[in-house]
């Protein structure tokens, strides 16, 4: 099995705060952490790769710094990395962003599985795993809470809104995973030395994977921001007092009023 | 002069943080309350190589550096100190002297097993009549043949009654006093071993602490760590070491305590205001800080003196005691902060307090460090 | 400018005539060869192993698309089991409103098998026209036959602007057409307006855990495609009897399109908890002080027809299961009600329910932050306050039986 898994490098969300006079973001002491899905992405690659042998390897797309990121999973157990870093890929949207990795999967090689996590807790959009998908002209499974590997296809269990489904995908192809899918293992002292003793991220500017310059960065990207702002805060609340029922019977007649029940 | 962590020492306290805050916080508060010894924790802590931190790679360690593992004491203390003993134990009184005394075989034999978590191991020094008066070893070991036959009672054994092997010390020569004690490796199978009773503590009640009582324990000669009559001079190498561990335990201690009091503070309102633009408050959280980085600044350079295996008695003395001073004391200005909440188990800074107590007694009082650091200054100024 | 194909390094192994979504490359005497149907989208370069295609000239050059021969807009219909989800009549309320803006036609895709009488549901809730694209294949949804049916109805008919449900459905297949076909695509949208001149949608989403809000553009691309959130738009009216143009799309598959299969699908089993999709949520934190407490928490939500979430705490404690987690690192969620009980409301708890339209707190600490984000506060103890909130909503039941 040769899988490759496209991690992100995020700001922890958790950290971020607002502050509360301007209601601007406070981005300062935010740390930079994987996105918490792709760290299931690589534990379901692990495990696979524990079962069926072969190797995992690791790829990202981002600022020299992202090589952090790229490090932390081969702690936890991935075999290789590659960074793809370069001022010319700065902006790049989903399309864009989609593009550069899987130039650099073809520039990789074959391959049998790629693992991805469901969406980056920065911008949710869930896009990249499916428009990689659809460069590379593989099926895709988003949304995977199990998935494993048998004979030349992998199986997954989808998750749907109101259920969920078994799909059978051949392989090669792309899939997406949930928080659900597992645990993701932390990083062992074997794993941290060699991640810190070795040069283990191989960083590609845009030329090493063949990028054409104009679907790179900005230029190659089809959707710009045109502003950002925070939302507007609500008005303020109200404060029940009263007995137990009472606050109940308050609370009862404000759901029936809003048409809740 | 440079106070940058390596990327390794990034990552690792990284990883300690992340276990420590995911896998060991949220059950910390019930450890505590039902003593009840976290072997699933300390199993999963071997697996990753917290268990035996600096052992070198060829006897299963982890090969890292002491302010690697200072680094991590200090990420599992924040979440339970109980954790934070037990992992303190294994690697500066279990896995450093096996490493640093033991023969080939032994270590061989012992370091792979312990260094990774399969095995538990605990230190037992400390009897009825011997504490900081830790040469008065009334424990004896009498050489019968090819074995020695150990008698006697030990107590305050940290993981005494769940450990595989114990580092033990005992007397195999009284009229040498100190100089004949002599520190064997225990097999907790074999027979004459018994646990006798538990103890019930003010704080790190989930590191269980044990009586050992020896009945006739017959011990190859092959388990003698070092030599005949060296073991006390083993014990206080070791204890230099744990010391190192133990001021890293205090910090977490106190560094968990503080995290949770300013946040309170930023939370909590009195008189219409919050109560950290109160300035008796502001006064208490300056007073912490400092302390606490003056106490890390101490705790990190002695890990780094012994990294350059100088002589670090002294530095590892003086990081205990201020750091475990300053953690009694931050915790009690952590449940000041937060009045009477504090003073209930619904806030982690009530066990923070009770857990901090302790390192101002364990691997030598403040008292004893006061003894070492005074001697060996009074040595540096000899004629 | 533009694709080029180089004749000479052609080997004739018409990869690229499958990559190709407007089916503008041709065989001629075993070369590929472009036809007009060529849109200079691109899809076709990585496909060739040879290296025979290429684009000439810059991105700017490539981005003389006529913009003004792309109108309409688009509701991508969304069926399970061959009915109609809420989601889709939601956008095509909004739809109807981008549409009376731009004074185009309101235009809706339907796939599946045995379908056709959904579209009289699409022609009441405002759609002008309906796509119809019926096949077996198209009974379940899969990623292949679904996005070859739509790019092949995107290119032919050459829409202004796509609306999809950010469903699973929806945000799997959107993205894969999006490529195809080579224009922009934003998730999640939350707000979505034009420009009654030019046609830009300036499409608005949460970005940070809901912490801010950014307005995406799609300038120089059409369609200009987007998924929105269910709920967030409003249900229209439905107009009885009100019909429309139905057009039916012959659905014809390539081999790669039908490479995933569906082994088992299970519905209403209570596998994974839908906090996205509840109207209603109840949520417990650590203030339960234990997992019995949740038995509370769950009989509120069944009676308010909900869903149970959790805190991080409360999960972490193992007292519930993560699925139930809400949170930045747990489900966002939009429910019209959101009851929190003991829960303090720490920064990354509230980052995934905010948003939600009606907020009730009951947490013993007056001080807690979840107090501050609430519409309604109630600084009592969860274990009486709940109880009664029950026993209120059941003599309410009774009373309306009797």
């Amino acid at each position: 099995m040769r899988i490759i898994v496209p991690i992100k490098q995020v700001p922890n969300t958790n950290d971020v705060k607002i502050d509360p006079k301007t209601g601007t973001l406070i981005r300062e002491g935010v740390d930079s952490i994987v996105n918490p899905e792709d760290l299931n992405a690589i534990e379901a690659a692990l495990e696979l790769r524990e079962r069926l042998g072969g190797e995992v390897i690791a790829l990202s797309m981002g600022p020299p710094q992202a090589a952090d990121a790229l490090k932390e999973v081969v702690a936890m157990g991935a075999d290789e990395a590659y960074l793809l870093t370069d001022r010319a890929l700065a902006g790049a949207d989903t399309l864009a962003t989609a593009y550069c990795l899987s130039r650099a999967i073809t520039k990789l090689g074959d391959f049998d599985l790629i693992v991805c996590g469901r969406q980056a807790i920065d911008g949710d959009t869930a896009q990249v795993g499916p428009q990689m998908a659809e460069f590379l002209k593989v099926p895709q499974v988003t949304y995977a809470c199990k998935l494993d590997v048998v004979e030349d296809s992998v199986v997954v269990e989808r998750h749907l809104e109101d259920g969920f489904e078994t799909v059978k995908a051949r392989m090669p192809a792309l899939v997406t995973v949930m928080r659900e899918a597992n645990r993701p293992r932390y990083p062992s002292m074997a794993g941290i030395r060699r991640a810190c003793t070795e040069d283990v991220v191989h960083r590609w500017v845009a030329t090493d994977f063949d990028a054409e310059p104009w679907r790179i960065g900005f230029d190659g990207s089809p959707t710009w921001v045109k502003r950002t702002f925070t939302p507007p805060p609500k008005a303020p609340g109200k404060r029940l007092e009263g007995t137990p029922r009472d606050v109940a019977k308050d609370l009862l007649k404000t759901f029936t009023e809003k048409n809740l029940l | 002069m440079q106070f940058e962590l390596t990327n390794e020492q990034k990552m690792i306290q990284e990883a300690a943080r992340d276990f420590a805050q995911k896998e060991i916080a949220p059950v910390a508060a019930e450890l505590d309350r039902e003593e009840k010894f976290p072997a699933e924790i300390v199993k999963k802590l071997g697996e990753l190589g917290f268990m035996g931190m600096t052992i070198p790679t060829e006897y299963g360690g982890g090969g890292m550096d002491t302010l690697s593992y200072v680094l991590a004491v200090e990420q599992v203390a924040k979440a339970c100190a109980s954790t934070a003993i037990i992992m303190s134990v294994n690697n500066s009184l279990v896995c450093y002297p096996l490493y640093e005394f033991g023969t080939e075989e032994q270590k061989k034999k012992y370091l792979p097993q312990l260094a990774s978590g399969q095995k538990l191991g605990a230190f037992s020094l400390t009897e009825p009549n011997a504490g900081s008066d830790a040469g008065n070893q009334q424990t004896t070991a009498v050489l019968q043949g090819d074995n020695y036959v150990i008698n006697g009672t030990k107590i305050f054994v940290t993981g005494g009654n769940m450990a595989d092997y114990i580092i033990m010390t005992a007397s195999t020569d009284k009229s040498k006093g100190s100089r004949g004690v002599t520190a064997f490796i225990v097999d907790t199978k074999w027979p004459g071993f018994k646990v006798g009773s538990l103890e019930h503590k003010l704080g790190i009640r989930a590191a269980s602490t044990a009586e050992l009582v020896l009945t006739d324990m017959k011990v190859p000669k092959e388990n003698v760590l070092g030599t005949p009559g060296e073991g006390y001079k083993i014990a206080l190498r070791a204890l230099d070491g744990a010391r190192v561990g133990v001021s890293a335990q205090a910090l977490g201690i106190a560094q968990a305590a503080f995290e949770v009091a300013v946040r309170y503070s930023k939370q909590r309102q009195q008189f219409g205001k919050f109560i950290s633009e109160f300035q008796a408050i502001q006064w208490m959280i300056a007073d912490m800080a400092v302390s606490i980085e003056a106490a890390r600044l101490l705790v990190y350079k002695s890990a780094f003196v012994k990294d350059t295996k100088k002589y670090f008695s002294k530095e590892a003395a003086m990081a205990k005691l201020f750091a475990s001073e300053m953690a009694s004391d931050v915790t009690s200005k952590a449940i000041q902060i937060h009045g009477g909440y504090g003073y209930t188990r619904d806030y982690p800074v009530e066990r923070n307090y009770r857990d901090a107590r302790i390192t101002q007694i364990y691997e030598g009082t403040s008292e004893v460090q006061k003894l070492v650091i005074a001697a060996t200054v009074l040595k540096e100024f000899a004629q | 400018m533009g694709v080029v194909i180089i004749a000479e390094k052609c080997t004739g192994c018409k990869l690229c005539v499958a990559s190709c979504p407007y089916a503008a490359i041709d065989m001629v005497a075993n070369v590929a060869t472009l036809n007009d149907k060529c849109t200079d989208c691109c899809a076709c370069l990585d496909s060739c192993k040879v290296g025979a295609i290429v684009f000439e000239g810059t991105r700017r050059a490539r981005e003389t698309v006529d913009l003004s021969q792309f109108r309409d807009v688009w509701v991508v219909a969304e069926q399970r089991d061959a009915a109609l989800l809420r989601v889709s009549r939601e956008l095509l309320g909004k739809g109807r409103d981008l549409a009376g803006t731009r004074g185009h036609r309101l235009c809706s895709v339907l796939m599946g098998a045995g379908v056709r009488h959904l579209a009289d549901d699409l022609f009441e809730h405002g759609a002008d026209v309906v796509y119809l694209a019926e096949a077996e294949e198209l009974e379940r949804y899969r990623t292949g036959p679904y996005s070859r049916v739509l790019s092949e109805l995107i290119v032919e008919h050459r829409p202004e602007i796509v609306i999809f449900g950010a469903t699973t459905i929806g945000r799997d297949l959107a993205p894969r057409v999006a490529n195809r076909i080579q224009t922009g695509l934003t998730a999640d949208c939350t707000k979505l307006d034009v420009d009654p001149e030019t046609g830009a949608l300036l499409q608005t989403r949460p970005a940070f855990g809901g912490n801010i809000m950014a307005t995406i553009l799609c300038p120089r691309n059409r369609p200009q495609m987007a998924t929105v959130r269910p709920g967030v738009m409003t249900l229209p009216e439905r107009t009885p009897g009100r019909r429309g143009e139905l057009i039916e799309k012959q659905v014809k598959l390539r081999k790669a399109d039908l490479s995933t299969e569906i082994v088992k699908i299970v519905r209403g089993e209570r596998r994974h908890v839908n906090l996205e999709e509840a109207r209603v949520i109840v949520a417990g934190g650590r203030g339960l002080g234990g997992p019995e407490n949740f038995a509370l928490i769950e009989e509120l939500a069944a009676l308010l027809g909900g869903e149970v979430g959790a805190s991080r705490a409360a999960v972490d404690s193992g007292w519930i299961d993560s699925s139930h987690q809400v949170g930045q690192t747990g489900k966002t969620v939009r429910p019209k009600l959101y009851i929190a009980c003991g829960i303090s409301g720490a920064i990354q708890h509230l980052a995934g329910m905010q948003s939600a339209e009606l907020i009730v707190s009951v947490n013993k600490d007056p001080d807690a932050p979840i107090h501050r984000i609430a519409d309604f506060a109630v600084a009592g103890d969860l274990k009486k306050v709940v109880p009664a909130l029950i026993e209120e909503l059941k003599s309410k039941a009774a009373g309306a039986a009797a």
